[in-house]
């Protein structure tokens, strides 16, 4: 088995997965109907996108786990979602201010994705930048309401960019099996992304007169497994059906 | 039937009576032949072999379509066997005439062209017409609607809300 691939892709489909959970949990509880919809949508097209790559992680692995074994049966640590992702919904302006922050981060990474070596990553890429670009408009467009709305909106927006901004630098953080899968044409070298990434961003935050925040203090650990306290949390819903009831299906 | 098929995806003509009685389980007045998910459909030795794309992701009609196809084969007395393909990735363009003319009468407003869409979505203009009283003086409510594929439209003339059909290219 091809041990950095199949790291390669868990890091990129962990993400979605967990970012995925987190606006599920919305189900039923988003702020009108219409938005609880919008954010469950949401997370259809991510854990849509996670059952392709996670279908090819299993191919690699061939040791007979299935796509649900490698999604929902691993440890906390053996996830190497970054810490972003993982972050709770403490309230609307959180919610999108986090999936504003990767929004941006995971089109600009399905772009380059696309034109990988490697067939099957490049289709689920092109298959999901057409969904992704309407994640990040979406997300994009709650950013400028909240940001340029009322005193209370503002504030409450500004406090989430400015709590979510230290997790921001690790999506440009390269792991081992990213580095090894730039060399191969088949991984993108998300050190590149950065500039790009933080223009986007700051221009979205210009528009909907919010300051950029300044604190160079960024926090890491989620690429090597090692996650803020929000994850195991999030992971005993994620994992309850399958750690009850193994090998259920529906 | 369905001309625009035989552009878009690989057939055999005498296997479309067959995929046409199969329909999408969200919207049950669109083939999936209309739909333009069926990719590639060939008869080898009374075997068929069929590549089917979903329309978005995470779109939880593949499986049931995917099984609807297979026990209709099966009645007409064919082996089956089906796979899912990603790519080309599919687009609203392989959504037949027909397709779109069911739509509208079904009460979902067809997808408009990439420009247009973007400027509807975003509430630039008012262009998506309402599928109860054909007024273009309709409002976007939410740029997601009942399933990922469409986004909630309201007339502002007869009021009545009505899904649109997201252009995706």
């Amino acid at each position: 088995m091809n041990n950095n691939l199949y790291k390669y892709i868990l890091g990129i489909a962990d993400n979605s997965l967990i970012l995925g959970q987190r606006m599920g949990e919305l189900t039923g509880h988003g702020p009108s109907l219409e938005t609880d919809i919008a954010c469950t949508n949401i997370s259809l097209d991510l854990f849509g996108q996670v059952r392709s790559y996670y279908q090819y992680a299993a191919k690699i692995a061939g040791d007979g786990r299935t796509e649900d074994d490698i999604a929902m049966l691993r440890k906390e640590r053996e996830y190497v979602n970054v810490l972003l992702v993982e972050q709770p919904n403490t309230d609307f302006a959180h919610t999108m201010a986090r999936q504003f922050l990767f929004d941006v981060y995971h089109l600009l990474f399905l772009q380059e994705l696309e034109k990988s070596k490697d067939l099957n990553l490049s289709a689920i890429a092109k298959k999901s930048i057409k969904e992704v670009s309407y994640h990040q408009r979406f997300s994009s467009d709650w950013i400028k309401r909240l940001g340029d709305g009322t005193e209370e909106s503002h504030q409450k927006m500004q406090d989430a960019i400015d709590d979510l901004w230290t997790y921001t630098d690790e999506l440009f953080h390269q792991t081992e099996a990213d580095k090894a899968m730039v060399k191969e044409g088949i991984g993108v070298d998300v050190t590149k992304l950065k500039d790009n990434y933080y223009q986007i961003v700051n221009s979205v935050l210009e528009e909907s007169t919010l300051s950029i925040p300044k604190s160079k203090y960024f926090q890491k650990g989620g690429k090597q497994g090692i996650h803020t306290e929000h994850l195991g949390y999030l992971l005993s819903d994620l994992q309850y059906m399958q750690r009850t009831y193994p090998n259920m299906e529906w | 039937m369905n001309k625009l098929m035989i552009e878009h995806a690989d057939i055999d003509t005498e296997l479309i009576p067959i995929l046409d009685q199969v329909s999408d389980p969200e919207i049950p007045v669109l083939t999936i032949l209309d739909m333009g998910v069926v990719r590639y459909a060939k008869l080898v030795d009374n075997e068929v072999m069929i590549k089917l794309t979903p329309t978005y992701s995470g779109c939880p009609a593949m499986d049931v379509i995917s099984d609807d196809v297979k026990a209709a084969f099966e009645k007409a007395g064919y082996k089956v066997s089906i796979d899912l393909v990603l790519t080309p990735a599919w687009t609203t363009d392989w959504i037949s005439e027909e397709g779109r003319d069911a739509l509208e009468k079904y009460g979902i407003a067809p997808p408009l062209e990439a420009d247009a869409d973007k400027d509807a979505l975003l509430g630039n203009k008012r262009i998506v017409k309402c599928t109860n009283c054909g007024s273009q003086n309709t409002k976007l409510v939410s740029q997601f609607g009942s399933t990922a594929c469409k986004a909630l439209f309201q007339c502002e003339d007869c009021q009545e809300p009505f899904d649109y059909f997201k252009c995706l290219k």
